[in-house]
């Protein structure tokens, strides 16, 4: 299963719905490809959903952090709502979950950007 | 009694299908060995950055080279072999992912991925050159020589 990404705005915050793999190839540039976009149109707050994301592999990871940098780099924020107990698992280990702002509830996520 | 061996060979194109194919094949193979889905997981997880590893960084995207991929069992044991066409490399080199200057590094955490989720990991150079991942899972119930079963998280900790 590819990666389906759509973006919506919820009070000023850009929330990005994935469902699918973050993996090599064609996910981690859907990944890649609606982060860029965000960022293209001003956006500042971005919030990835990734509730229905069951999947991650090291180039997925990658391309999360490559995200986080870009999206900061920019001047913005980047937070991730909703990990699958795989995914959180993954960034358990790989220390990154204390990098990522990993929010559970959409409303406390929107609240919590500065 | 001579424990019985069964082994399967598979010879891999270096193009990204492949990875896929390996992970969804190593997967059905532990499913039919018994072993439980969340392990089915962290194995087709390992072998597919085995081969990510392959693909990427050892046949460095070359169609011209191939990869190589054994899975053995025993009455213990999986035993898992990514061989690439590459110059090969020391684990040694790689940098330490989880290390702070090394936190927001966008890649080299397949190797660690693998080591956290196989019992065994270890990389050597082919006979004929390229380096060569081998993977090791114990079979469902079987403990390690110690008489424990290792976790993921018993390595981490």
């Amino acid at each position: 299963m590819t990666l389906h990404g759509t973006v919506r705005d919820n009070s000023g915050v850009a929330i990005v719905d994935f469902s699918g793999r973050i993996t090599l190839g064609e996910g981690s540039a859907t990944l890649r490809n609606m982060v860029k976009e965000c960022v293209g149109s001003g956006k500042k707050k971005i919030l990835l959903n990734l509730a229905d994301v069951d999947y991650i592999d090291s180039a997925g990871i990658g391309e999360l952090v490559s995200a986080f940098t870009t999206v900061r780099t920019a001047g913005g924020e980047l937070k991730l709502l909703s990990l699958t107990n795989r995914v959180k698992d993954i960034l358990q280990i790989t220390r990154l979950y204390t990098v990522f702002d990993v929010q559970s509830e959409e409303w406390t996520a929107i609240h919590s950007y500065k | 009694m001579v424990p019985q061996t069964k082994r399967i060979e598979l010879t891999l194109e270096s193009v990204l299908d492949s990875v896929d194919l390996a992970e969804s094949i190593s997967m059905r193979i532990c499913a039919s060995a018994g072993f439980p889905e969340e392990e089915c997981h962290k194995i087709g997880m390992s072998v597919r950055e085995a081969v990510i590893n392959a693909y990427k960084y050892g046949n460095q995207k070359n169609r011209e080279k191939k990869i190589f991929m054994t899975v053995e069992f025993d009455d213990e044991k999986m035993v898992v072999k990514i061989l690439d066409q590459g110059p090969g490399f020391e684990i040694e080199d790689i940098p330490d992912p989880l290390a702070e200057e090394n936190l927001l590094r966008t890649s080299g955490r397949g190797l660690f991925l693998m080591r956290a989720f196989m019992d065994e990991f270890t990389v050597q150079r082919g006979v004929v050159g390229g380096a060569e991942l081998i993977m090791v899972k114990r079979l469902p119930g079987k403990p390690s020589s110690n008489g424990t079963q290792t976790t993921a998280q018993d390595k981490e900790s």
